[in-house]
């Protein structure tokens, strides 16, 4: 006789109490802290923030640890909160320009005003295995800055710690002043649109398309500007300026008639200077593309850059001929969060439409067997395909 | 090739007709008249503006400036005034176009009895078996073998393709077709038959053509009227045979000269 | 140490305004029976492709008093369903069941239950695709604009193929169907075999598709017709043998395979159904005799 297998509800219960276990590990090794993580794992912290879209250091950390370090698992607990949380309202734009640098470089010009600040970078390292840090060693500290910039050879070149006093200007801006480069978009003063409160739409406009890329995967993202340096999209681009620094968050307090400081957030700008030919209305000049991300990623804010640029070949009159330049392909492919979910459901169960096709299968076979052909057919029929 | 009389109302109209790109001209000032049952071929250099007046009468690309009427039940109506609904029907039913890449007018992946059905299931056709018996007379028509019908057209070759091309859009009896190129790329005796074929098709069925080409010799095969484009413009027009045996611009001249050198 | 803030969630997990943004969704799409209405879809704590938008609707409905039931390929007892179940049992605290004809409210997943549904209850289901040309045109802008023009040539081309390919329409599962005379409609992967159900249903069927952002449904005693062709009509699977277990004709059957020598049988995939069935005394060929108080 034969008895359904019963116990679902156990059997969860079970593989998750055993995934906690797992996540644990040997008992014998101490538990690893939040604050650990966030100071030691920041990266990893920064990209959470940053796909996760949610500013918080201490719970990205909390979801990296219950995520057993899995990025895209601790992104999607960030996520699956933030959907709960309440809006007060949206802060007026960070202003980068007033950016506390702690690292900026531009490609495009060998001495800047206000100087290259290397900062924190893996740039320039070998990537030799470091056995020392098995070990609890102190890391040798950094050099204090330059007094005073009187060598101003020595300035272009120097690993700053600390923050040059005034901010330094936007090398774009610089350009923007001759006319060489287009200028930004006005800030038209509309309220921008939230990805997470209305569903995306095509044609997405560029505020629409730089919110889905900056909660985009970095992966994705960086495999797309890749592609466009191979000639998929050619921009030709050039690194204006990547900077990396605190920018305070202000909120405009309608009662108080001004706007309130709230925090600094962590930021990564890139503004990368594209190649234009010019039109017949426009004399030539250099086009932007713009990347900004929590944190500190300088891969993911390039990628978006490259990737933003090659979205607007419809606006400065390009063709289109590769999938970068494909806003609902781009766009409705970005989101990791989705696209784990759909792939990974192809493990739920699907044995009813299976069934379905099992059955259709056999009968299609029955039928060819019937019709008696001699000659062996190589047509495939249709294959069974997964149902979502 | 003899005009066919016609006193009627015009079916398209095209008045001042102009296409930028930036600063580049497209074409430009293009008036033009086609009549029912008419072959009107547009010849011209690559580079002469003459795919572009195409993309604009067909409304696949829209005009600078300048307007195309088509006749519909209701009198002449411009063409950029009808709602995306009328478009769309007029294509898939009084309209065909068939391009010089067949792929771009063929779904390959469908095969020959469903690309030529699809017209008839967009208009409505819910029998199967009329559906390919459809079909089948179809591809007869353009000298398909009918057991060919269940295959897709990456198995055919261009010439086959191109026949298909041409059933899947006649197979609502259009009244007007236009035609980029149909038989470039194709081999010289390939070519031949399918210029008899599109011959005899277009007049059977009565349809209007507009067709590109920058080869003379198809231009005087198939059309009544020719229009000879350079640098965007219309630099001269008329009755077919008139224009080829007595050309009045010197370019046209050049042209005609070298067709008949090679 | 890091002190975390304690975190709390409304009743059925989502906020009163994401649950009121998502009614009128649901109120647009039953006014426009078969139309894909975008709606901003919330990350739900489930991975997108895992019943989000079934969940998102669920939970946008749900009311206190309320009675829920679940399944996954007609099974309350598969993982997923375990897992939705529990997840409003603890975020809502309504009651439960496995018997359709207790539920109120019925999320499915794959399939519609046996039992016939009566007026008052929604059956809420799971989507993963909710565009039927999707795979026929893959641009969201395209297909919208065929659907605004019922435009839906392309759709009988496929069926077309089908038959000049394998004699028969070869669509099993996700059979599009005809909506009130209008819009063409995925059905979610439901088989083909559960079609006619939801045809002058007298219960509301809603549709979500979270990943997909859209939600649409079928009012009560809609008609709903599946495509095909006047001389091959639309068909329903047929098995040839009766549930094994409760004898059951004319239900959808899961083999089951029971040895690694070809020993297979057939049964319910609707497990309240046979169950239900096995309670009233009804015995397969491979059924145990009527079960006593005991569960099996």
């Amino acid at each position: 006789m034969y008895v359904a297998v019963k116990g679902g509800e156990r059997a969860i219960r079970n593989a998750h109490d055993l995934l906690a276990q797992t996540r644990r590990g040997d008992p014998e090794v101490p538990e690893i802290g939040i604050d650990q993580i966030r100071e030691q794992l920041s990266l990893a912290v920064d990209r959470v923030m940053a796909e996760g879209s949610l500013y918080d250091r201490d719970l990205a950390a909390l979801a990296l640890k219950q995520a057993r370090g899995d990025a895209i698992e601790a992104i999607f607990l960030l996520r699956a909160l933030r959907t709960t949380l309440p809006r007060f309202g949206a802060t007026l734009p960070v202003d980068t320009g007033t950016m506390r640098v702690r690292r900026r470089v531009s490609a495009t010009f060998k001495d800047i005003p206000g100087g290259q600040v290397l900062g924190p970078t893996f740039d320039y390292t070998h990537r030799l295995l470091d056995p020392s840090l098995a070990t609890e060693a102190e890391p040798r500290k950094p050099a204090p800055a330059p007094k005073k910039s009187a060598q101003a050879k020595a300035a272009q070149a120097r690993a700053a710690v600390q923050e040059p006093s005034a901010p330094p200007p936007r090398v774009v801006d610089l350009l923007g002043d001759e006319g060489l480069i287009e200028p930004s978009p006005p800030d038209t003063g509309a309220e921008p649109p939230d990805l997470t409160r209305a569903p995306l739409a095509f044609p997405a406009e560029r505020e629409t398309r730089l919110q889905n890329l900056a909660r985009g995967d970095e992966g994705f993202l960086l495999a797309l500007g890749y592609s466009t340096q191979r000639g998929y999209a050619r921009t030709h681009p050039f690194v204006g300026e990547i900077r990396m620094g605190a920018v305070q968050v202000e909120l405009f307090a309608e009662e108080l008639g001004f706007a309130v400081p709230l925090g600094e957030i962590t930021l990564t700008e890139c503004q990368m200077v594209n190649q234009f030919q010019g039109s017949a209305e426009v004399p030539p000049q250099f086009t932007r593309g713009y990347g900004l991300v929590f944190g500190q990623s300088e891969r993911k804010a390039m990628s978006m850059a490259l990737v933003d640029r090659a979205l607007r070949w419809q606006e400065l009159g390009e063709e289109k001929t590769a999938p970068a330049q494909d806003a609902e392909f781009v766009l409705s492919h970005s989101d990791n969060v989705q696209a784990t979910g759909f792939v990974e459901h192809l493990k739920l169960p699907h044995y009813v439409d299976f069934q379905a096709e099992l059955d259709l299968v056999r009968r299609l076979r029955a039928e060819h067997a019937a019709r008696g052909d001699s000659e062996p057919q190589d047509e495939p029929t249709e294959a069974a395909e997964a149902t979502p | 090739m003899a005009a066919p009389l016609s006193d009627e109302a015009p079916l398209l109209v095209a008045e001042g007709l102009s296409r930028l790109y930036g600063a580049r001209i497209g074409c430009t000032d293009v008036d033009l008249e086609v009549y029912p049952g008419e072959v009107l071929a547009v010849v011209g250099e690559s580079g002469s503006g003459k795919s572009t007046l195409l993309s604009l009468l067909s409304t696949e690309l829209a005009p600078t400036s300048g307007r195309v009427l088509y006749r519909m039940d209701n009198g002449l109506r411009d063409l950029s005034a009808l709602s995306e609904a009328e478009r769309r029907l007029l294509l898939r039913t009084q309209w065909g176009f068939v391009r010089q890449n067949a792929e771009q007018g063929l779904r390959m992946a469908v095969s020959a009895g469903g690309n030529v059905g699809e017209r008839l299931m967009a208009v409505g056709w819910r029998n199967y078996g009329d559906i390919r018996a459809e079909a089948t007379s179809w591809l007869d028509r353009v000298e398909i073998a009918a057991d060919r019908i269940d295959d897709d057209p990456r198995a055919f070759s261009g010439g086959m393709r191109q026949r298909l091309q041409i059933a899947r859009n006649l197979v609502t009896r259009p009244r007007l077709v236009f035609m980029d190129e149909p038989t470039g790329g194709l081999d010289v005796s390939v070519q031949a038959r399918l210029l008899d074929l599109i011959r005899s098709l277009v007049s059977d069925l009565g349809a209007a053509v507009i067709i590109v080409t920058h080869d003379l010799a198809v231009a005087r095969l198939l059309s009544h009227r020719i229009m000879v484009m350079r640098h965007g413009r219309v630099i001269e027009a008329g009755l077919t045979d008139q224009v080829l045996d007595d050309p009045q611009e010197p370019y046209t001249q050049l042209l005609v000269a070298s067709v008949l050198a090679a | 140490m890091t002190v975390m803030p304690a975190i709390t969630y409304n009743f059925a997990y989502l906020d009163e305004q994401t649950k009121r943004m998502i009614r009128r969704a649901i109120l647009k799409a039953i006014a426009i029976p078969g139309y894909q209405v975008p709606f901003a879809s919330r990350e739900m704590p489930m991975p997108y492709g895992w019943g989000t938008g079934g969940v998102q609707v669920t939970a946008a409905i749900l009311g206190a008093d309320d009675v829920l039931k679940v399944i996954d390929q007609g099974s309350d007892d598969t993982t997923n369903a375990v897992a939705i179940r529990g997840f409003f049992k603890a975020t809502a605290g309504v009651a439960t069941t496995t018997r359709t004809q207790e539920a109120t409210v019925i999320q499915t997943r794959h399939r519609i239950p046996e039992t016939a549904l009566t007026a008052g209850q929604v059956l809420v289901y799971q989507v993963p695709i909710p565009e039927p040309l999707r795979f026929l045109e893959p641009r969201e802008t395209e297909t919208r604009k065929l659907h605004g023009l019922a435009d839906y040539g392309l759709m009988h081309v496929k069926l077309y193929e089908d038959i000049s390919r394998h004699g028969h329409i070869a669509t099993t599962y996700a059979y599009p169907v005809a909506v009130a005379g209008r819009y063409v409609m995925d059905p979610s992967p439901i088989p083909k075999f559960d079609n006619p159900k939801m045809d002058d249903c007298p219960a509301l069927q809603l549709f979500g598709a979270g990943r997909e952002q859209r939600i649409y449904a079928i009012p009560p005693h809609t008609r709903v017709v599946s495509l095909d062709f006047e001389d091959h009509p639309f068909e329903v699977q047929r098995f040839d043998k009766p549930c094994a277990l409760c004898g059951a004709q004319d239900v959808y059957l899961d083999e089951v395979i029971l040895d690694d020598r070809g020993g297979r049988m057939f049964v319910c995939s609707d497990t309240d159904h046979c169950e239900s069935r096995r309670a009233d005394g009804h015995v397969g060929p491979l059924g145990a005799p009527p079960p006593g108080k005991g569960k099996p």
